[in-house]
Order: structure tokens, then C-alpha cells, then sequence
């Protein structure tokens, strides 16, 4: 496998050469990932703190939408977002398709319905134990949801980083709306789907690295988060 | 404890019915000011629902709860509750008491100074950075006085406070239970423990399978019981 090894080899050349075309994409991607994911906490977190303590009519059919949304296909969504951006659809005077914006725009959709339906399961949990003392205390449904919110923040958090887990592996829907168009919005994901077509190995492998070290990075900070949540845990910390 | 008195408190004609089952049935009390309560029965007797019916956790299916003077929320706002076991919040001890103050409107200077004041009563002054849940069972029950207390109430409904303790845990909850007498206030404190009843009630009502069998002065049920079933438990003789 004498390409493989030499790509590799080049991929660690561009990255610790700290290549510039390599660094814009990745600055990029993050930027576009995490205002993604910023977005989609601003609607999902008390989207799926309401859904979790209110009761209304049609309540368990919103959920099963929610739930179903969480699999929404990339493409499918880039799509439809393209149609609404697009010149002669219903947001084109905005001019925002073919920018991070627009990209953005794509993320929050594919994200929020995770960040909603995590939220809803595990704020219904908490509200369960909670319910009583909290109603005794005086605190209304509304009052009660940011308390869940803080609360449950590290099961939370680990609902976000899935969020954000989500964005920054999808390509189908940033290439769509964003066009992948050098030095503007080409994210790491569009840049290996291009890269590998035109047999540019070195920087498709790297971005791929990156790609996965980010991965790992995440699932590994939401380990963390969990273990320093255990009482155990906050034994430790309160004894030092 | 200047602001009116919201007793005595009449419950009226109270049924209950929970998964085919008659949890209470046709209950009348009346609970008089500055005198400890005790509602005494063995388990399953309906007591802890009693307590959330009279509290407003639960809507009974007729009959109603009176207080004087104020109803609803300004009614509500005059009460506290401690359940049998403590539901408290995911953050420091101190944090815990300061949310149940900040729920009253009270700014958050005033609400620290009053936490402290709360853990300095129940003798957990010590501990207000700790993780509420790092404390031990007695201690969060101590913390749920505190937090109970810190909310100046007038009434206290105080759910088998030392069902799930050891004694030594349950003696110094007895202590605090003694000591909101003293300071004028009303509690409606439900238990199977026949001797702590003989040690705290001033008045008993006596519930047996959702029904109030015997109401009066503690003295003078625990002297003379008039129903075979009060004058069973007494010797100990009834369990359910």
C-alpha cells in the first residue's frame, strides 16, 4: 500500500507545516459547526425542556416527530434548503445561498431535532423525580425548566456534543447549499468528497485525521463529563 | 410570622380514588394553629396522599381544602413540605436552599443570608459548599428541614421525615421537629411510628385504609381509643 503510507506521510506534512489552504478549511468547518450548534441550543434546549414538563393536546405526536427528524437525510435537507435560499425561492432576496450562512442555515436543521429530542428524555426524566418538591416549592412549569436544564446539564451536554458530532460529520447538505467553493466555504467533509475525486490523497487523509481526532476528542470529553458527574466524583471534588 | 394566619385548615368531605382503589375516602379534619398533628396509621393507610392533597400536589377527586383568610397561591406561598425521602437539586447544599428562596421573589443577597441562616439551624453550617448529594441520608433530610424552614412558613407538612433513617439520624430531625414548634409554627406530620407520635402529637387523626377512623386530642385517643382498630395499633397488634 505504498499510496496509503504516502499519503499519510503528506497529510502529516500539510498538517504540522500548518498549510494554509488545510487550516481555512478547518477554521471554517468549526466555525460553521459550532454556530450550528449554538443555534440549534438556542430552540432546542427550552424546546425540549417544554415538551418534557407541559401537557397539551397532540403533545406525543410532536414528540414522534422529533424523534423522527433526528434522522432526517443531509441531503434531503440541503436540498430544501437550497430551494428556499435559491434566487427565485421564497428567502432568495437574502443572497445567502452559497455562504456560511447558508450553511449554517442547513446544520441547525439537521441538528436541532437532537438537541430537542435528547433535551425532552432527559428533562421528562428529572421532571418525574422532581415534580412534587418542586411544585411544593412554589415553582411553575415555566420556573421549572431552566432549574431542570442546570440540573441535568451534564446529560445535556452530552446531548449537545452529539449535536455537534452530527454537524461536523455531515457533507451532504453543507456541499449543497454552501457549493463547496474554494476559500469561502469549504469544509472538511466537502473538501475530502472533492479531494479524493480529483486523487488529491495528501489533503483529503489529512482533513480525514482531523476529521476523526475531532471525534474521538468529543466522545472523549463526553466520557469525561459523565465520570466527573458520578457522586463518587463529586465526593472527590469536594474533599480536596 | 407576621403575616395572617392562614388556619385553622378544614378539609372537607376529601375521596381519592387511584387505579380502582379508594386511597381516601370522605375524609374530614381540621388542623389548629400552633399545635403539632400527627396523622397516624400504619402503611398504606393513605397518609403521604392525605398530605399532598391538603398541600395542593394533588387534586382530589371531591371534597375540598379550606384555609382561612388567603387561597391559592397566597395560601400556598405560607407552606412548605418535607417528603420521606429528600428530592434535592444537583448542586452545593447552600444552592439548594437559596433556589427554594429566590423562588419567594427575594433577591439573591437576601436569599444567601437566609441560607445560611437555614443551615446554622439544622446544624449543617459547615457544609453549605458541599454537593447536596454527597451528604449522607440523615444530613439531606436535615437539609430538606433547612430548605423547608428557610421559606418561613406557617404550616409544614412533614411526610414520614424519619421513615428511611437510623435512629440517631431520626433524633435530630425530631429536635428540628420540636424546635418549629416552639417557634410558633404548625406542622401536619404524618407517621406509623406509634412512639414518635406519642412524642410530638398535640392532636391525632388516626387513618386506616382512606378513612379517618378517630380525630382528637392525642392524649385522649392514645388514653381511651374508641374504634377496635386504633385501640389494635396501639398494642401493636394491626399492620396494615
Amino acid at each position: 500500500m505504498p499510496d496509503l503510507t504516502e499519503g499519510f506521510a503528506a497529510a502529516f506534512r500539510l498538517l504540522f507545516g500548518f498549510d494554509a489552504d488545510l487550516w481555512e478549511i478547518i477554521v471554517l468547518s468549526l466555525e460553521v459547526n459550532l454556530a450550528a450548534v449554538v443555534l440549534s441550543c438556542l430552540i432546542g434546549l427550552p424546546l425540549g425542556g417544554a415538551l418534557a414538563v407541559y401537557r397539551f393536546r397532540g403533545r406525543k405526536a410532536v414528540i414522534v416527530l422529533v424523534n423522527a427528524l433526528m434522522g432526517l437525510p443531509p441531503v434531503v435537507v440541503g436540498l430544501l434548503v437550497y430551494l428556499i435560499l435559491s434566487r427565485s425561492g421564497p428567502l432568495g432576496s437574502l443572497n445567502i445561498l452559497f455562504t456560511p450562512g447558508a450553511m449554517v442555515i442547513a446544520q441547525a436543521i439537521l441538528v436541532t431535532p437532537i438537541v430537542t429530542a435528547l433535551t425532552r428524555q432527559i428533562i421528562e426524566n428529572l421532571w418525574q423525580d422532581y415534580r412534587e418538591q418542586l411544585t411544593s416549592l412554589g415553582s411553575s412549569r415555566r420556573r421549572a425548566i431552566p432549574t431542570l436544564l442546570w440540573d441535568g446539564r451534564t446529560a445535556v451536554l452530552t446531548a449537545v456534543l452529539a449535536g455537534f458530532g452530527r454537524a461536523a460529520a455531515e457533507v451532504g447538505a453543507v456541499i449543497i447549499v454552501g457549493g463547496n467553493i474554494a476559500h469561502h466555504t469549504r469544509t472538511m467533509t466537502t473538501a475530502i468528497a472533492l479531494e479524493t475525486g480529483r486523487g488529491n490523497l495528501a489533503l483529503a487523509l489529512g482533513l480525514g485525521i482531523v476529521l476523526v481526532t475531532l471525534a474521538i476528542l468529543l466522545n472523549a470529553a463526553a466520557w469525561m463529563v459523565r465520570e466527573r458527574s458520578t457522586p463518587e466524583a463529586a465526593l472527590v471534588a469536594a474533599s480536596r | 410570622m407576621e403575616a395572617p394566619s392562614i388556619l385553622p385548615l378544614a378539609l372537607e368531605d376529601i375521596s381519592l380514588r387511584h387505579d380502582g382503589q379508594q386511597i381516601l375516602d370522605r375524609i374530614n379534619m381540621l388542623v389548629a394553629r400552633r399545635r403539632t398533628t400527627v396523622v397516624l396509621g400504619p402503611n398504606g393507610a393513605g397518609k403521604s396522599m392525605l398530605l399532598k392533597v391538603a398541600h395542593g400536589l394533588i387534586a382530589p377527586d371531591s371534597g375540598a381544602v379550606r384555609w382561612s383568610g388567603l387561597s391559592g397561591a397566597a395560601a400556598h406561598a405560607r407552606q412548605a413540605m418535607v417528603f420521606q425521602k429528600p428530592v434535592l437539586l444537583n448542586r452545593s447544599v447552600l444552592a439548594n436552599i437559596v433556589h427554594a428562596v429566590r423562588l419567594q421573589g427575594i433577591a439573591r443577597a437576601k436569599a444567601v443570608h437566609r441560607a445560611h441562616t437555614a443551615l446554622d439551624y439544622v446544624g449543617l453550617g459547615d457544609m453549605a459548599v458541599r454537593p447536596a448529594r454527597s451528604l449522607s441520608g440523615g444530613e439531606q433530610q436535615r437539609l430538606s428541614f433547612a430548605r423547608a424552614w428557610a421559606r418561613d412558613p406557617e404550616v409544614l407538612f412533614l411526610d414520614e421525615p424519619t421513615a428511611s433513617l437510623d435512629p440517631a439520624a431520626s433524633w435530630s430531625i425530631e429536635q428540628i421537629i420540636v424546635e418549629l414548634r416552639r417557634e410558633g409554627r404548625t406542622a401536619i406530620l404524618s407517621t406509623h411510628d406509634l412512639a414518635m407520635a406519642r412524642r410530638l402529637a398535640d392532636d391525632l387523626v388516626f387513618l386506616h385504609r382512606g378513612r379517618a377512623l378517630e380525630a382528637g386530642a392525642a392524649a385522649q385517643l392514645f388514653a381511651d381509643p374508641k374504634t377496635p382498630e386504633l385501640a389494635a395499633f396501639l398494642k401493636g397488634e394491626l399492620h396494615w
